[in-house]
């Protein structure tokens, strides 16, 4: 133990004692950072997954306006009853263009990781304006108002280029057609093309089925979408993940 | 310096540091609890070698159990897959008209159905399958588009009025509003509330009744009676899907509706689909 009997000159030393608990510290968050420096490399690559489109982006933002990730989760488990109840288990990659991640920590809601083309729109809006008239046992309060406020695009070109500053892949030519996307894909008349082009997968329509564009058909964009993108027939999970 | 008394025969050693006379005994640490330390640290390094651990570039070490937790989801749905593989290709292959009288078939395909029901129809249809204003009622005899077991798997199979399914159900009734002019609209919504019995303007429902034979007869019947052919619904009862007094009416007869429920081929295996019809089909309406 002639190691540890020189402990007392460490012990009598206020700056040696500093510097080395400095180093202890140094090492520790450099096995907790460091990892997160190679973090791409460790999320498994699978095809279909985009940026979100300018609509779905701005519902998400409404989405966490109003603290939906409070009561509902977006984190499928690998267990049986969670897969037979809401299908194949969340992937790494699904979530990679979320900032922040809405996995969520609580369940007083179902998870709504695959909730994309599960109901139809009129169930959504039938269940955002009263959601106990459609599920009698649920405690969601009401969400109405989404569709009485229109939006008008005025921040979604803000909104991408603040999603590209932290990594999203967002093109310049998403960005700058930014606002028009946002309205084609609300309006199933419009010239969509392009936007699907950029968005592949994206769903047109008139979400709430009324004139203008309303938080409620953005935030329907968003959960439509939600769990879509990745296409399990054509995608076997590496096993050992 | 305070007096230190002589250490005496039997006291353990100290460590040597002295604080005003106070010294420090050198004790050994209990050797229960040192042997359990080890051994934790064995554990840990045992268990690190043995299941998934260590973060590499790309992945973590697979570990030498092989454990995954993908693995063992995959497992757990599989042994149960393989456990009722025999039953649910008996059902998936059997005449669906026959299913009901074979009881052991029968009553797994029900209970099956009453699972697969909770999971993915409950939210429209309700938890007791009762419907809600726009989402039928699946109790009662009343069926938009037939109630006998075919006709149930048909439409859970590909659904109605969506656009991923080309054999989808489909009706449209036109919006009057475009054709009728209000007092047009007001009348025939007068016939029909006749024809279920509810109260009514005699004199708006006589240029009605013109109206209902020329427009709406086609699809709904002479009488209202409906057609589960076409999917246009009785309207000579008390059931009403989106209800029955005249604003709803009206607001229906204007704008017309157009309910949706998706296509379950995709979802479901063939055995979960015939499962929840035969479930549906026993809930008391069955034909």
């Amino acid at each position: 133990m002639s190691i540890l009997s020189k402990h007392k000159l460490i012990e009598t030393n206020a700056t040696l004692l500093l510097i080395l608990s400095f180093l202890v510290v140094t090492i520790g968050g450099i096995v907790q950072i460091v990892p997160l420096f190679y973090l791409e490399n460790t999320i498994e690559k699978v095809d279909g997954m985009r940026p979100y489109s300018p609509l779905e982006l701005t519902g998400r933002d409404i989405y966490v306006r109003e603290g939906c990730y409070v009561c509902h989760s977006q984190m499928i488990r690998p267990m049986r009853d969670e897969v037979e109840r809401y299908g194949h288990y969340s992937l790494a990659a699904e979530s990679m263009y979320d900032h922040p991640h809405q996995w969520g920590s609580k369940r007083t809601g179902p998870d709504l990781a695959r909730v994309g083309g599960r109901y139809s729109d009129d169930w959504h809006i039938d269940h955002l304006r009263d959601p106990q008239s459609v599920v009698p046992e649920s405690i969601m309060p009401k969400y109405g108002f989404l569709e009485r406020t229109l939006l008008d695009a005025e921040h979604v070109q803000d909104l991408l280029e603040t999603h590209a500053f932290v990594g999203v892949p967002y093109t310049d030519e998403m960005i700058q057609s930014a606002a028009a996307d946002f309205r084609a894909q609300a309006d199933p008349d419009s010239d969509y093309d392009d936007m699907l082009e950029r968005y592949p997968g994206a769903q047109v329509r008139n979400f709430d089925g009324q004139p203008g564009i309303s938080e409620a058909d953005a935030l329907i964009a968003y959960l439509q979408m939600l769990g879509t993108l990745v296409d399990f027939s054509t995608f076997t999970p590496d096993a050992s993940r | 310096m305070s007096k230190v008394p002589p250490k005496q025969e039997g006291d353990p050693n100290t460590t040597g540091h002295s604080w005003d006379g106070i010294e420090e005994f050198d004790n050994p640490m209990p050797r229960w609890w040192l042997w359990t330390f080890y051994a934790t640290i064995v554990w840990g390094v045992a268990y690190t070698i043995a299941y998934p651990a260590w973060p590499l570039v790309s992945s973590a070490t697979a570990g030498l159990l092989g454990y995954s937790t993908r693995g063992e989801v995959a497992a757990e749905i599989n042994a149960v897959e393989e456990a009722n593989a025999g039953i649910n290709a008996q059902l998936a292959s059997a005449e669906l008209t026959e299913i009901s009288a074979d009881a052991t078939l029968n009553s797994y395909a029900v209970s099956s159905g009453a699972a697969v029901f909770r999971t993915w129809c409950a939210q429209c249809h309700g938890s007791g399958a009762a419907g809600f204003v726009g989402y039928p009622n699946l109790l009662d005899d009343d069926w938009l588009w037939g109630g006998d077991i075919e006709a149930i798997h048909t439409t859970i199979a590909h659904g109605i009025r969506n656009e991923e399914d080309p054999d989808a159900r489909y009706s449209e009734m036109p919006a009057y509003g475009e054709i009728f002019e209000p007092e047009e609209i007001t009348q025939v919504v007068n016939y029909v509330m006749s024809l279920s019995g509810d109260a009514f303007d005699p004199a708006l429902a006589e240029p009605g009744a013109e109206l209902f034979a020329d427009n709406c007869a086609a699809c709904h019947g002479d009488n209202g009676l409906g057609n589960v052919d076409l999917g246009a619904p009785n309207l000579a009862d008390a059931i009403w899907l989106y209800g029955g007094d005249e604003e709803t009416l009206t607001e229906t007869v204007t704008y017309s509706r157009y309910g949706v429920m998706p296509p379950w081929t995709q979802r479901l295996t063939e055995a979960q689909i015939r499962a929840v019809a035969l479930y549906v089909h026993q809930l008391g309406g069955g034909e």
